[in-house]
């Protein structure tokens, strides 16, 4: 029996409770995600109606790109009433929502291929890439972050820290070039450039990309490590933590056991933000390795205005980020008890 | 252990001239080391209890943790031995005081709420120590939890343990980390200050509870406290510490009935302050009618009705939870009720603190518990409540200066400390401010939260003479807020019992504190600790209802 508890069952005029606050009180965790589930829905949504109207207002136009020279007025309106330009800019947007939600997301205008196919193709190559250098950075990162706690202002936890931020104090394209200088032309141990194929084994993709998989590595594990670090270091301060202490707990079972479940929320955030940046953000590795991933795909498209890959590609990062940074909050409310097990 | 243990003239745990040092950060000046305990030495044979007992700063908890071989924040112990059944602790290294932590020398904190891992649960966590140091396999060490758990009065023993810190209330956590220190059947726990942070009806059952397990399992134990009565209940010896000496060793009754020094003396007569009740309580200056008032759609006050007697004190005695505060907050406008009225001078005052004229907000101020979060750490004390001075009354320059100054005096503190900064201030110090700050609006009422309860008892009293002293003077009418009863009859005139969000009596002290009682207030009056030994026992026995919130 709790103080709370009491007072709210105290005969009172308080008004009767909602039926959603009842569900709330009761499922406290289920709700919570339920939530933010609806949140992901309506941002993916109004993410796609910002990528469909920003690309509506940026200068040019790509049938006069298209038809270079011979850009004549007839051409030109011919070319749009092609693609469907000469229709009000509503009915396009729900035209292409509907064909998205149907897994369609049209046909480039610069090949006439499928702009589904193709995203799923590059979109595979980028996971692969994306994957590969996070299974490493990931536990590598978390694993450094702790032994710098075990070692704190020791010469151990300054190494890490030196050693990490010269890494991402360098720019990427510095970092890739550096290690094709020496893994390559020095001392030829490994492939360039790092294009895969649709042909190829897996274990041949994964012997093709280490390189630029080593630079993703190299760029994120920083950012993750120096997170874990601080976000251990803050429980370290708690009252609980001297408590492990005087129980003769010995400092690597406090921080494994006691620290680090208390931990986990800034740290799994982290881990998303640095996901996402792997899958999204890695257009420069991609184009100093010639990797044929997702980001290539969208500048490529950029430079023609070849419009439906442009929306294609937006919307997919977009999803990627929502549903990354959607599942890093989930797990966030998974790993706090008091929702977990309530009262 | 027992193999290596000497005959019986090695005393459990002897402390032989202690001195712990740390470093000393003063604003303004070079950091240097500082002595925080000066050669302290003491005895303790197996089974008994030795209270600790001292104000803030005494050095009662580094001493404390001295048999952990443990220094809290930058805390290093510089000279002296700590032995244990003969062998010095302090020489141990690493590994020999971690095998000794949580096996032989366990500690409850005051806090068990921020003590115990919100992610693990309780039984886990109770059984932890005693698993790593291999003493027992887990099935034994559960059935030993469990026992405990029972000897402690917690409900439902057998299943207690799953249960995670945030399920349980703050008086059961206490009970759960005292579980947590027997666990390994221990020969000595440090108990620092266990019920302080408890109401004062939860206080009684968990001293009740700590003082039968010490009993039924045999174990030494060092009881810190600032509350000398406290200690009187479980203690056999009482060392009484200041500034890191010790005034005074011996046995309970020694120390409270026949005591050496006139520190101790004090200690023993604290709260001698007597104010007599105003035979006249028909002027009234704040009146609240009827008022209701919820957080969010959780109500917390239930049509209360009350009202302060002009230039007297009401004092609101309740526990925590009991809507006390709350009540301040919507007398103030921070909070506005549901339904009822608040009239100041027999004027209606608006329900929004947004809505008062500033007329009105300078006859009502307000005093907190906490005066160092209640003041800007970065602003000069003349600063702080000079802008006080400027809001109200326009004045700027010399003429602020002075007031300022003038205020400074009636607080008995002096211009000296225009220029100083909060961090430079003692605790007792801060709070003077803080009334100073209050008496610059120049108010008709001032609502005091709690002001004397984060202070060391004679502190306390120092505060409360003041507050007598300028209501005295200035014909100000007081609401103090507080969970002490002794206090309430100290200084109040007309008293105010809450309970659950409930007014559960009212009226002029006499008739408030004078039987018949309801039960609550009972309750109330009963569970203040009393300078005298056996009062546990004797009000355990008398007790009408249970408490709640253990």
């Amino acid at each position: 029996m709790t103080e709370n508890q009491r007072v709210t069952s105290a005969p009172g005029k308080a008004p009767a409770p909602g039926l959603l606050a009842v569900f709330r009180a009761r499922f406290p965790m289920g709700s919570r995600i339920a939530e933010r589930i609806l949140l992901g829905i309506c941002l993916l949504f109004a993410s796609s109606v910002l990528i469909f109207a920003g690309i509506e207002i940026l200068p040019g136009d790509f049938a006069e790109t298209y038809l270079g020279q011979s850009a004549t007025p007839q051409a030109i309106a011919n070319l749009s009433a092609k693609f469907g330009l000469d229709q009000p800019l509503v009915t396009r947007y729900f035209d292409w929502l509907f064909n998205v939600l149907h897994g369609d997301f049209g046909h480039s205008w610069a090949s006439g291929q499928s702009v589904s196919a193709q995203i799923a193709d590059r979109l595979g190559n980028s996971l692969l890439l994306a994957g590969a250098a996070a299974i490493i950075a990931v536990p590598l990162a978390v694993g450094l972050g702790l032994l710098a706690v075990l070692y704190r202002d020791r010469l151990v936890d300054r190494l890490i820290n030196l050693l990490s931020l010269a890494a991402v104090s360098l720019p990427e394209f510095f970092v890739a070039y550096l290690l094709i200088m020496v893994f390559v032309v020095q001392n030829p141990v490994t492939a360039f450039p790092a294009t895969v194929y649709d042909s190829m084994s897996l274990l041949e993709k994964l012997q093709t990309i280490i390189l630029p998989v080593a630079t993703l590595v190299l760029v994120v594990i920083a950012h993750m490590m120096r997170m874990t670090r601080a976000a251990i270091i803050n429980v370290m301060a708690s009252a609980y933590m001297e408590t492990a202490e005087l129980k003769g707990i010995g400092a690597l079972r406090a921080i494994v056991k006691h620290a680090a479940p208390n931990a986990l929320a800034p740290i799994i955030n982290v881990v998303a933000l640095n996901l996402a940046y792997l899958i999204v953000g890695v257009v420069v590795v991609e184009v100093v390795f010639v990797y044929p991933g997702m980001g290539q795909y969208m500048v490529d498209a950029v430079t023609v205005r070849d419009l439906p890959v442009v929306q294609g590609c937006g919307l997919v990062f977009a999803a990627i980020y929502i549903l990354l940074n959607m599942t890093a909050d989930i797990l966030s409310i998974l790993a706090n008890p008091r929702l977990r097990h309530p009262r | 252990m027992a193999e290596l243990r000497k005959p019986d003239e090695t005393p459990l745990l002897e402390v032989r001239n202690l001195k712990i040092g740390a470093m000393a950060y003063p604003p303004g000046e070079r950091p240097h080391p500082i002595e925080i305990v000066k050669g302290v030495s003491f005895t303790l044979e197996s089974g008994k209890v030795l209270g600790l007992i001292g104000e803030s700063g005494a050095g009662k908890s580094t001493i404390g943790l001295s048999p952990l071989a443990y220094g809290r924040g930058g805390v290093t112990i510089t000279g002296g031995e700590v032995l244990l059944d003969g062998v010095d602790i302090l020489k141990l290294g690493k590994a020999g005081t971690r095998a000794i932590r949580g096996a032989r020398v366990c500690y409850v904190s005051q806090s068990a709420a921020a003590s115990f891992n919100p992610a693990h649960k309780l039984g886990d966590q109770v059984i932890e120590a005693t698993l790593r140091h291999g003493l027992m396999s887990r099935s034994e060490a559960r059935a030993r939890a469990i026992e405990l758990f029972g000897i402690l009065g917690l409900p439902e023993p057998e299943t207690f343990g799953e249960r995670y810190p945030h399920q349980v209330s703050g008086g059961q956590l206490q009970r759960a980390m005292t579980a947590m220190a027997l666990c390994s059947r221990p020969e000595l726990i440090i108990f620092d200050e266990p019920t302080t942070a408890l109401d004062v009806t939860t206080q009684i059952d968990v001293l009740a509870a700590i003082k039968t397990a010490i009993l039924k399992t045999g174990t030494a134990a060092l009881y810190i406290t600032h509350d000398l009565s406290v200690v009187a209940q479980v203690a056999d010896d009482i060392m009484v510490l200041r500034n890191g000496e010790t005034v005074e060793y011996g046995s309970v009754e020694k120390i409270i009935e026949n005591p050496d020094a006139d520190y101790t003396r004090e200690l023993v007569n604290v709260r001698a302050i007597r104010n007599e009740e105003a035979g006249d309580q028909s002027g009234r200056v704040l009146e609240m009618k009827n008022i209701s008032a919820s957080y969010g759609t959780t109500p917390v006050l239930f049509d209360v009705s009350l009202h302060v007697p002009k230039g007297q004190t009401l004092a609101i005695v309740g526990e925590s939870g009991s809507g006390k505060s709350t009540l301040a907050r919507v007398a103030t406008g921070l909070l506005p009720p549901t339904a009822g009225s608040v009239r100041f001078d027999g004027q209606e005052l608006t329900p929004a603190l947004k809505n008062r004229s500033r007329e009105q907000l300078r006859k009502l101020q307000l005093i907190y518990q906490m005066a160092d979060t209640a003041m800007n750490p970065r602003q000069t004390v003349g600063a702080i409540i000079g802008r006080v001075v400027t809001f109200y009354d326009g004045l700027r320059g010399s003429a602020r200066r002075n007031r300022v100054n003038e205020l400074l005096e009636q607080i008995e503190m002096g211009s000296g400390f225009y220029d100083r900064y909060p961090a430079e201030l003692s605790g007792g110090q801060k709070q003077r401010v803080a009334i100073a700050r209050a008496l610059a609006a120049d108010p008709e009422l001032i609502i005091c939260d709690e002001p004397t309860s984060a202070l060391d008892p004679l502190v306390a009293d120092g505060i409360l003479k003041l507050l007598l002293q300028l209501q005295r003077e200035k014909q100000l009418s007081y609401v103090f807020i507080t969970h002490d009863i002794a206090i309430v009859r100290a200084i109040a005139d007309s008293v105010a019992v809450m309970h659950q969000g409930k007014l559960v009596r009212f009226g002029p002290k006499s008739q408030a504190l004078a039987p018949p009682f309801d039960d609550y207030t009972d309750l109330l009056l009963k569970s203040v600790p009393e300078m005298k030994i056996g009062w546990l026992e004797d009000v355990l026995a008398s007790r009408r209802i249970s408490s709640a919130g253990n």
